[in-house]
């Protein structure tokens, strides 16, 4: 088929009135809250259904409280920063459509759980971040390095291709009810940047990492709850790959 | 106020700040201090792949990458870098391989290579596979890849500190030709405490990246506000060539979000609204997969002479429908995933909007080889190096060829990680930090946070607008000296405007509302620069061109630009362009 001029109309949209009630918490506090207090504001913002939840949370930051505070980079769901809890579920604002909430009703926009609110929808990622490097997440081998590049089939390559794609936004993590209530796991996302180098046919420190998620940290906290699957903004299978991590702790075989 | 002591500081956590790191924490004791999350950077965001003439899957080699690079940018690549860029491609290639790096690979094993625009065989006679690749993350594999090596080798990372001034041992612009001047540290902002702190360093590295915000149709984060760039000409350094800006073909039609040039190296075809590969009347030998400027110009021109597409007949198409949808899913999963989620087209069986998005800062600090920043043609600032798209060395001359910038920042990254961790090793005490060090950074964040309960009128989004809206109207792909006065008058006058900004919010703690009026500073200056360079550069060079000046004139312009900051406004200068086998001939592809 030839494309033609037949294509979608872009910027079309007629704009309308969106709520968004959002959770806040000011560390230095504020004329009506006190230091580290949370609270419930909402703001009115005009927008269009194709925007994005961060569209919205910008327009408020910009033309009505610049002192709405997130983290946001990329604006497309590739650098990870803005995961957040919008309308009960861990998704990036940056990915996230007016039109694929309901723009009717309130959109509710929290800080990810289980980290510690630093102010508004600003989390301490440093939690998350230790559980990632403490699975020695690089590749790791022995011997003498070849001159050219090591060789890896298609079919090797393809094997550990979903966990590669993990950007570190939290998303999964943040939404496994284990990780709220238990203060020693590692959370789905460091089993799936392990997940990346045990299948990875190059790596030769899996057992070290397996030993690792053997842990009482470890993979054996997952409940297979699949929030986190769910929550995964990059569509990787979050509790396959941790199926997949204990199923060869459980069989010995990669 | 916090005091810290380091060899080396590196000033930016992309590719070409980790890359850096690598090098320089195995000899020395280095700090990165990032205004981000070091995997927030923007590097992730690249797409399509990284040059090398591995030749793994067809004829190649490094000389014929060295002409493309030349040729693609337009002459005014320095051929010394270039040469090393090219040669030095196929280790970096197999050093990114070594630390993990998931390529794509070919059936026997080997790293992958694709087409890309620009790259060619035998000087020009077809479009060669040279891009190493990743599906359609390519930059985002990279940027993982070199995180974990810091992680491996326990790189100290200093998150979320803004470096907001580079403190050298004197005024730059004031030493005499020859004489020393040598770096002492620079100044940083911690987001999450709003404390001051200051490290002295024997040398620092600036990889803090792009400036695409002075833009409103952008690829670029919302956090590539020109920061490092910015610091440098505050310094009294020049900035080199800042006229060239690249505009990427292929962003989404009024997004900007970056759809890889991979999308055309698969196979995909760019129309206008009759259905016409228009092209193919633009550059009959290799047709979409010319260089970035060239396409660039070819769909804003069906759009101005109307032949767009879609109810405003304001962008083309990108065809993919002829495609495979398992070879789509394979090769580009994520752009074609773009599509879908912010214009809600289905690029197995709809053509995509797309329309030219600003995309890539060819010029920037300039530097040696080596990394090393220099303070006017020929000197050096001792103990200072800069890396990436905020530096400018330069191997992009006045267009880059996609896919040779992932190369540019672990080539340079690597080679400024070196030298920066030589330097300090030969050092026995760095620069004096004086007293006061933190005394201007300090007045601009007193300043701001006092216009909370100030007079200030202007808002930070309004101004930041203002500056986006005439820099997309006036500055982009065509332009003349017409646009270009009105922009320079309105970025004047936006300058004025921000000097009554107010921000809300009055707190210490993660004020990013401060931060964003700091960096509407920078994207002022950048922006001010940008303008100048491109009035005074009256003729047309790769990604600059001048409707009353369409040819290339060697006999005049055959220089780099310089642009200094001084009290009177932008002073600029030129520098010669290092020419070593390639004399510039015609461009046409």
């Amino acid at each position: 088929m030839t494309a033609t001029a037949e294509s979608p109309a872009v910027g079309e949209v007629k704009a309308m009135q969106v709520t968004l009630r959002i959770l806040r918490t000011n560390p230095e506090g504020t004329d009506d809250h006190a230091p580290g207090e949370s609270y419930w504001q909402e703001f009115q913002v005009e927008a269009h259904a194709t925007d994005r939840v961060l569209d919205a949370l910008h327009k408020i930051k910009w033309e009505q409280d610049g002192s709405l505070a997130f983290r946001r980079s990329c604006a497309h769901g590739v650098c990870g920063s803005d995961a957040m809890r919008i309308n009960a579920r861990n998704r990036l604002a940056c990915k996230t459509l007016l039109k694929d909430l309901n723009p009717a009703k309130p959109i509710i926009v929290e800080p990810i759980k289980g980290l510690p609110v630093e102010k508004d929808l600003i989390v301490d990622m440093e939690p998350f971040f230790a559980s990632y490097r403490e699975i020695m997440p690089f590749l790791v081998t022995t011997g003498n390095a070849p001159t050219r590049e090591r060789l890896q089939s298609p079919e090797d390559r393809q094997r550990f291709d979903d966990t590669t794609k993990c950007i570190l936004c939290a998303a999964c993590t943040t939404s496994c009810p284990v990780f709220w209530t238990d203060g020693q796991y590692f959370g789905p996302q460091a089993i799936v940047g392990a997940h990346r180098f045990i299948f990875d046919s190059r790596d030769e420190g899996q057992w070290d990492r397996l030993e690792i998620l053997n842990d009482k940290a470890g993979v054996w906290k997952c409940r297979t709850a699949f929030n986190c699957t769910e929550a995964c903004p990059r569509g990787i299978e979050v509790t396959k790959a941790i199926s997949e991590v204990k199923k060869v702790l459980t069989t010995g075989e990669i | 106020m916090t005091h810290h002591e380091y060899d080396v500081v590196i000033v930016g956590a992309g590719g070409a700040g980790m890359r850096a790191a690598l090098e320089s924490s195995q000899r020395a004791r280095t700090a990165v201090l990032t205004k981000l999350y070091p995997t927030r950077s923007h590097t992730g965001a690249a797409q399509g792949g990284m040059a090398a003439a591995l030749a793994n899957v067809e004829d190649d080699n490094a000389e014929w990458h060295v002409f493309d690079t030349v040729k693609g940018g337009d002459y005014l690549v320095d051929q010394d870098a270039a040469e090393i860029l090219c040669h030095e491609a196929i280790d970096a290639v197999l050093d990114l391989e070594k630390m993990g790096l998931p390529f794509n690979r070919t059936p026997d094993g080997k790293v992958d290579q694709r087409r890309f625009g620009g790259h060619t065989r035998n000087h020009g006679e077809a479009a060669v596979r040279r891009a190493c690749y990743s599906a359609d993350r390519t930059g985002h594999m990279i940027l993982q890849t070199l995180y974990q090596q810091c992680i491996k080798q326990e790189v100290e990372f200093f998150n979320e500190y803004y470096v907001l001034d580079l403190i050298l041992d004197q005024d730059p612009q004031a030493a005499a030709p020859g004489e020393e001047v040598a770096v002492a540290g620079v100044v940083a902002l911690e987001l999450s405490t709003g404390q001051i702190h200051t490290f002295r360093a024997k040398s620092v590295i600036f990889a803090t990246g792009g400036a695409g915000k002075v833009f409103k149709t952008t690829s670029n984060a919302h956090t590539l506000t020109g920061d490092g760039m910015g610091i440098a000409l505050n310094a009294g350094l020049p900035l080199e060539d800042m006229e060239f800006f690249q505009f990427h073909p292929t962003g989404l039609a009024g997004l900007g979000i970056l759809l890889s040039e991979a999308a055309r190296g698969e196979g995909g075809i760019l129309r206008n609204s009759e259905g016409e590969r228009f092209m193919e009347r633009y550059a009959p030998t290799i047709k979409d997969l010319a260089p970035r400027d060239m396409v660039a110009r070819a769909m804003a021109n069906e759009v101005r002479e109307g032949r767009g597409a879609g109810p405003h007949k304001d962008y083309v198409l990108l065809d993919l429908t002829h495609l495979e949808p398992a070879h789509i899913d394979e090769k580009l999963p994520d752009i074609t995933e773009f599509a879908r989620t912010y214009l809600g087209v289905e690029p197995y069986t709809e053509p995509v909007p797309v329309y030219p998005t600003a995309h890539y800062a060819m010029g920037g600090i300039p530097t040696t080889v080596r990394g090393e920043v220099l303070r006017n043609n020929t000197d050096i600032v001792k103990g200072l190096y800069a890396a990436g798209e905020c530096a400018c060395v330069s191997v992009h001359g006045a267009n880059r060829l996609g896919t040779n910038s992932l190369l540019d920042i672990n080539v340079f990254g690597r080679r400024a990680g070196i030298a920066a961790a030589e330097h300090a090793a030969t050092v026995d005490e760095a620069a004096v930090l004086p007293d006061d060090a933190a005394a201007r950074v300090e007045g601009i964040v007193t300043r701001l946070l006092a216009t909370v309960s100030g007079s200030g009128t202007e808002r930070v989004a309004d101004v930041r607008k203002a500056l986006q809206e005439t820099m997309d109207r006036n500055v982009q792909v065509f332009r003349d000296a017409t646009s270009l006065e009105e922009a320079q008058r309105v970025v004047a006058e936006l300058k004025e405007r921000y000097k009554d900004v107010a921000i809300h919010d009055r707190g210490r703690r993660f004020n990013t509302d401060l931060l964003e009026a700091i960096e509407l500073g920078f994207l002022l200056e950048i922006s001010e620069v940008v303008v100048a360079g491109a009035l005074a550069r009256q003729e047309s060079r790769g990604g600059h061109y001048r409707e009353d000046f369409p040819t290339r004139d060697d006999e005049k312009f055959m220089h780099h630009t310089m642009a200094y900051a001084t009290e009177d406004g932008v002073r600029l200068d030129t520098k010669p362009v290092v020419v070593t086998k390639y004399q510039p001939m015609e461009r046409k592809y």
